[in-house]
């Protein structure tokens, strides 16, 4: 990858496409929205890569938030005229593959990297208390149709296990069979790989690859986009070929199947795309059929939707580290202004990483009590009878 | 002259800390764009939010004789952005509202950091009956900076150069005074840049910022029809495409015509597409423009010297776009991210000797080449491109390349065309063979209006 890279980078024009959705109504790059200087816009990032690769920039710790800046959620690669287009993810990874060889990332970046590699999760949090969630949801055993993997976000992060169990709880009345991992769960390594540490990233997927082969794992149900996106995407270059669910698409069959029966609830949401699901897999409808099959649930769409939703700002481990925080112009601010600009009571998503970002947002905006964040089984919980 | 650092500080109260930069990479970024043009680093990069900030800025350069460059987003790719002399950049695009549409005047004022895809899309959204000549540089393009390299759009045939367009202004002088310009000097409207005032909008449009710095600008509007549809016209007679183009034109019925060459895939090789855009607002309008057409050409098409190119949907629809991705992706055909080209502004008539020109002298140089050119006004005038791509990667290819386009540049010269936003190297030639009393007369205008030479220096500067 580094090679590649190295060798293709210079190819970007710089032309600014990749900083707007497909309307061009707005700039729906995160960090170039953030910060407004070129730089920290993908055609920026690139150049300076670049430049920096040739010598005419020397490493800087302000380089490095640049390039660590971008959430990876591939806006960029959508929007791109090039025929390189689809490389340029690759092409941000790869640099960030050559500072952490180098030694030369950012210090939050570091932390994240000790955290992951120490404790398996980026919050330094004891891996025995890692399904402290779970109040009796279950381990997973051979005759459990489903794993369901989920994540740090889920295990550790307030939200996140709230998600978690609203998600469990579903499942379990619709006689779905699954177990978890409990502590025995690793970190999935999406955002590892994203940050470009490839090798950690490769320990903790044969980790994980392992440990469902030793339990005989077929199928798995990922809570976060992110697990979905490296499980199916990433693992089977090294070993690991497993069924790879969301829940959205597991919730989506059950309801098409009549398995979960929800109840009339009034109630008008709108949907935020996760980067994860959306752009880097083409998982728009099933999210929304499930929303739509609560009778008396209203969808209404955001402005920048599907392939042109704007990140919540989360991505490549910034849930975390937050190297875009701060303002009214940090993006998941500016995504609970358009989610509330839609008269939404509730913005559903479904992605842990959305809802810490987007109910941190909601605070800071002054919209607590007029706009509500919450997971897509929450939503679907709260109309089971 | 006060220190680095209080002038730091001081751009730092005007805008806030986030939104100037001293550091290396700001800098380098902001040192180059897309062209061939040497580097040259600004010493500041400035963000402003508002006219009043513009205002203070100017103010403070113009104190301490401080170059002051306005960038949208330099895709001139002519350096005409590139800080000559350091100073401070200061890229307009968070000065991005769109503030008002008139619908009944039908014009639009945007501020100056406004994009091009920004507008575009707000028309369509919100007043569907109405657009604007849009160009087919990237999205990122500003309005203002378009306005004053005098670009031109898709409704170049119907309207002229999109600075032709102008309907108003709002300027920081280089003093740091905030004029008006236009009925807007005089009324709320904005729906003349000069007419029947004397026209002052052309102390700003053309010179490069160097006269001012435009903070709001009035834009004409135009009817945007239901439908819209090109028909593609092929020949390989270059001779003949002049007065195809004044056939097409004396129709009054098209939007847009834009011709294509270029040698590669190999099947476009010595063929120009004549690119006829027509609109309509019933497929009834239509039909009857594109009979219209048929008509101007049928002679043409009779002794076999023009064809119609069928094509599909999937064909049409890169063709319709607007901006034009297929002008940006030029810029990959060596794969190496750039391209650059000349663009004199010539009577039509210089087709022929300009498409051999181009052939000749990129096959001198071994460089990729296009070409697209554009009718402006009812052929009055062309754009003619004499575009190269060249790898980033290779300094070789970028130095065949420069050489190549200022040969051309110098053939157009002398051909009796006027080069458009003319490179530093460009406005010298033009400088040079410029009547001398125009000449000086742009000097003292230029001293007048900026005694402390601080605004994008280097520019239409005489030696």
């Amino acid at each position: 990858m580094q090679q590649k890279y190295a060798s293709q980078i210079h190819r970007c024009f710089r032309c600014g496409y990749c900083k707007f959705p497909t309307d061009y109504s707005s700039f729906n790059c995160p960090p170039y929205r953030r910060f407004r200087f070129e730089t920290y816009s993908t055609g920026g990032r690139l150049w300076l890569i670049y430049a920096w690769l040739k010598g005419e920039v020397e490493w800087s710790e302000h380089l490095a938030e640049i390039l660590y800046t971008c959430t990876t959620c591939k806006n960029c690669a959508e929007q791109c005229p090039m025929k390189f287009a689809p490389d340029i993810i690759d092409w941000i990874v790869g640099a960030r593959s050559d500072m952490v060889e180098k030694g030369r990332i950012p210090p939050r970046v570091a932390r994240f990297f000790e955290a992951v590699q120490g404790y398996g999760n980026p919050f330094k949090l004891l891996r025995g208390d890692r399904a402290a969630w779970a109040d009796g949801t279950k381990l997973y055993s051979k005759d459990d149709e489903f794993l369901l993997y989920v994540g740090c976000l889920g295990s550790y992060d307030e939200n996140g296990q709230k998600m978690a169990k609203g998600l469990s709880d579903v499942l379990k009345s619709s006689g779905v069979p699954f177990g978890i991992l409990g502590s025995d769960e690793e970190c999935c390594g999406n955002e590892v790989y994203m940050l470009g540490e490839l090798g950690l990233f490769q320990n903790l997927a044969e980790k994980n690859i392992q440990k469902f082969k030793e339990l005989g794992v077929s199928k798995v149900v990922t809570l976060c986009p992110h697990g979905y996106n490296t499980m199916k995407n990433n693992y089977p270059g090294i070993g690991g070929s497993f069924e790879i669910y969301h829940y959205t698409e597991l919730l989506a069959e059950l309801v098409a199947r009549k398995k979960t029966k929800p109840s009339r609830k009034t109630l008008k949401v709108t949907y935020q795309d996760p980067c994860f699901l959306g752009r880097y897999n083409n998982i728009y409808d099933e999210p929304r059929q499930v929303l739509k099959s609560v009778p008396g649930l209203e969808l209404v769409e955001m402005e920048r939707n599907r392939k042109d939703a704007f990140c919540c700002g989360g991505g490549s481990g910034n849930f975390v580290m937050d190297l875009l925080a701060g303002g009214e112009d940090s993006p998941a601010r500016i995504r609970v202004r358009e989610a509330y600009a839609t008269g939404a009571d509730v913005l559903a998503v479904a992605c842990p990483g959305c809802l810490t970002m987007l109910t941190d947002a909601v605070k800071a905006e002054n919209l607590e009590g007029k706009l509500a964040v919450k997971d897509i089984s929450q939503v679907l919980k709260e109309a089971l009878p | 002259m006060v220190t680095t650092n209080a002038i730091y500080e001081s751009l730092v109260k005007i805008v806030g800390k986030d939104f100037v930069s001293v550091s290396k990479e700001e800098k380098y970024f902001y040192a180059r764009d897309g062209g061939l043009m040497p580097a040259h680093e600004p010493d500041f990069v400035v963000l402003p939010k508002t006219t009043e900030e513009v205002q203070e800025i100017v103010r403070l350069a113009n104190r301490e004789k401080i170059p002051i460059v306005p960038a949208g987003a330099g895709l001139a790719l002519t350096g005409l952005v590139i800080p000559q002399k350091g100073g401070i950049l200061l890229d307009m695009k968070r000065m991005d509202r769109i503030l008002e549409v008139n619908e009944t005047a039908r014009y639009v004022i945007v501020e100056g950091g406004t994009t091009q895809g920004a507008l575009k899309s707000y028309l369509q959204k919100h007043h569907p009956h109405l657009r604007h000549s849009m160009p087919d540089a990237p999205p990122s393009a500003t309005v203002v900076a378009n306005a004053v390299i005098h670009g031109q759009g898709r409704l170049a045939h119907q309207h002229g150069f999109n600075s032709d367009m102008v309907s108003g202004l709002e300027v920081v002088l280089p003093t740091g005074e905030v004029c008006r310009i236009g009925s807007c000097s005089v009324s709320p409207y904005w729906f003349s840049k000069g007419p029947p005032l004397p026209d002052l909008s052309g102390l700003f449009l053309g010179w490069f910022g160097t006269t001012g710095i435009i903070t709001k600008l009035g834009l004409k509007l135009y009817p945007c029809k239901k439908m819209r549809d090109v028909m593609v016209l092929l020949t390989d007679k270059a001779e003949l495409v002049p007065d195809i183009l004044l056939k097409l034109s004396h129709t009054e019925m098209v939007e847009d015509v834009v011709i294509s060459a270029q040698p590669l895939p190999l099947r476009f090789r010595g063929t120009f597409w004549i690119m006829t855009y027509i609109t309509g607002d019933s497929d009834e309008e239509l039909e009857f423009k594109r009979k219209m057409v048929w008509d101007a050409v049928w002679d043409y098409f009779q002794s076999r010297d023009v064809g119609i190119l069928s094509i599909s949907p999937d064909t049409k629809a890169p063709l319709l776009s607007m901006p034009s991705k297929d002008t940006t992706r030029f810029a990959d055909v060596a794969k190496g991210g750039g391209f650059q080209y000349a663009g004199p502004i010539t009577p039509i008539e210089k087709f022929p000797a300009f498409i051999r020109k181009l052939e000749e002298v990129a096959s001198k140089y071994n460089v990729f080449y296009g070409s697209t050119t554009r009718l402006i006004g009812s052929g009055h005038c062309m754009m003619f491109s004499f575009s190269f791509s060249f790898n980033r990667a290779n300094p070789d290819e970028m130095a065949r390349a420069k050489k190549a386009l200022d040969e051309c540049s110098k053939f157009a010269l002398e051909e009796g065309a006027v080069l458009w936003k003319a490179d530093m190297d460009e406005q010298k030639m033009l400088m040079e063979k410029m009547d001398p009393n125009t000449l000086n007369l742009i000097k003292k205008i230029k001293q007048l209006l900026d005694p402390n030479g601080i605004m994008n220096p280097g520019n239409w500067e005489m030696s």
